[in-house]
């Protein structure tokens, strides 16, 4: 396994290699350029009035409708409420995620079982729940809700059953010779051996929840970012519907760069896998 | 504090019919130090982790203090090839890693002389990743010392550090040891590692493995690895490996006197 050998030393090994800032300006402004030249084409197009505004709208109408939602603040209730409901979604998920993959990637009985169930249900798309969840719940939260925790629960269960399982038995040895066992094995040696896998498990997870969950308020008649976009259809509004898809993007995006993004980094930089 | 251990008539195999270990017996006394030295494979890591109580279902009895090892014990500290660090957490908490949370309290004061103690002070705070070879294996030489074990068994410990590295662990270890006075089982291929650390280098055969031949090494430490006296013990150990290593089930010896 140890394949370094180095001479024993104080000096400890250089750790990270930081990109050089003249790179990372060079990747901002290719960037910059890419998404300035898309929205040119947008527009130019939009303007030569091959179809209707209210179908093909510009780019400046879709970002004019963008600001106004956010300035009356519709559009951030709308996603406050749509946060909400993927809060709840998630934690359920998460709950019975760690608990589900610990069972079945740890017990053999419940990995040919629950764990060939799981792995089938993880192939249904989400949204197929959503007939069901309506029969069963009715037009309620609550079947929103079900939705959601059914697109992220799987691929949950799944990352942390694959983390768990390959969690490298050298570490399970070393820690049994210490005197742990038990319980303690699994919370100070599995867990975190396993936490890497299970970041993204649980990021995946999350993609798929946040899916879910506007597949869900599509159908839904309250204020949320799902709904904003059904309404935006029935009022024949294409501007609308550009907005708020935007709106879906920058929020996914934030809660992806400001959750999972620096927590899934740090582990990898702490756990020695690079990145 | 160390201990004794007792190895009696013990045999051990994975399939049936093919045993790993045949009938073996050694006593070593408390803070003895002995080494297995065999051929690769012949299962010498299997009686270490037999004694460990990672692995079991064996005949025979191994005893610490007279007890049977039925399980791994904080009385049996064990250091592998490989360092086995827990990579997220840091030099302190590894090497504090066996002790419960209740000793953990009073655990730094122990934490601070074990690194004194393997030449790692200031280090407590970096991450493994963060550390050469040599300086991961000595922190797992820290780990395993913290349960104040009356015995340490080592398997192949220095085998994937380079040659320099490697004396100079050899020394840190014996440095330890004469402070701490646990008793060492050391498994090793490297006949010079055998001398240097051990009281009694026990010769073992190829599979199934017996013990051969007992060597004593009658020299004070510190040891001269170049003296005339290792250097005869040398040759005659080689030898004594070879002999051991030869097929064992032919009547002929080996066909080509290798």
């Amino acid at each position: 396994m140890e394949t370094h050998m180095q001479p024993i030393s104080l000096t400890p090994r250089r750790t990270a290699k930081p990109l050089a800032l003249h790179e990372r300006w060079a990747s901002l402004g290719r960037r910059i350029a890419f998404f300035g030249l898309l929205l040119l084409i947008w527009e130019a197009v939009a303007r030569a009035g091959i179809w209707p505004e209210y179908l093909f709208p510009a780019p400046s109408v879709v970002a004019r409708v963008l600001l106004d939602g956010i300035g009356k603040g519709l559009y951030l209730s709308a996603a406050w409420v749509s946060i909400q409901r993927i809060a709840v979604g998630y934690a359920i998920s998460l709950a019975i995620g760690l608990v589900l993959g610990l069972l079945i990637g740890r017990v053999r009985a419940l990995n040919e079982t629950l764990g060939s169930l799981v792995l089938g249900l993880q192939a249904l798309p989400s949204v197929c729940w959503l007939p069901l969840a309506i029969l069963w719940m009715g037009l309620s939260e609550r079947a929103i809700i079900f939705v959601v925790v059914m697109g992220a629960l799987f691929s949950i269960t799944l990352g942390v059953e694959a983390g768990v399982k390959n969690t490298p038995p050298q570490y399970v040895r070393a820690a049994r010779v210490l005197g742990a066992r038990g319980l303690a094995l699994y919370s100070e040696v599995v867990l975190p051996a396993a936490l890497p896998a299970i970041l993204s498990g649980l990021k995946q997870g999350w993609t798929f929840a946040w899916r879910s969950l506007m597949a869900g308020e599509l159908l839904f008649y309250t204020l949320s970012l799902g709904n904003l976009l059904q309404v935006g259809r029935d009022l024949n509004d294409a501007a609308q519907v550009m907005a708020v898809m935007v709106m879906i993007v920058i929020v996914g995006v934030i809660i992806d760069q400001l959750l999972f993004a620096p927590l899934e980094q740090r582990v990898r930089a702490r756990w020695g896998l690079g990145g | 504090m160390s201990s004794t251990i007792r190895i009696e008539h013990v045999s051990k195999s994975f399939e049936a019919g093919k045993p790993v270990l045949r009938d073996l017996n050694l006593e070593i006394r408390p803070s003895e130090i002995v080494s297995l030295l065999g051929p690769s494979g012949c299962g010498k890591s299997t009686l270490l982790r037999l004694l460990s109580g990672l692995e079991r279902d064996h005949e025979g009895h191994l005893l610490i203090d007279g007890q049977e090892v039925l399980a791994p014990t904080r009385a049996v500290g064990l250091m592998f090839q490989e360092p086995r660090l827990l990579p997220w957490l840091t030099v302190r908490n590894n090497i504090l890693f066996g002790l419960n949370a209740r000793d953990r309290r009073q655990a730094d004061g122990l934490a601070q002389e074990l690194m004194e103690q393997v030449q790692l002070s200031g280090c407590a705070d970096l991450l493994p990743r963060q550390l050469s070879g040599g300086m991961a294996q000595r922190v797992a030489l820290a780990r395993a010392l913290a349960t104040e074990p009356g015995v340490l068994l080592l398997d192949e410990p220095f085998s994937a550090v380079d040659a320099l590295t490697r004396m100079r662990l050899q020394e840190l270890l014996l440095s330890v040891w004469q402070r701490r006075r646990f008793t060492m089982l050391l498994v090793t291929h490297d006949i010079d590692e055998a001398l240097y650390l051990s009281d009694r280098v026990a010769v073992l055969s190829g599979r199934p493995a017996t013990v051969r031949e007992i060597v004593h090494v009658d020299l004070p430490r510190p040891r001269d690895r170049r003296a005339a006296e290792m250097l005869r013990l040398r040759a005659y150990l080689l030898e004594a490996l070879r002999i051991a290593g030869a097929p064992q089930l032919t009547g002929y010896g080996t066909p080509f006197g290798v």
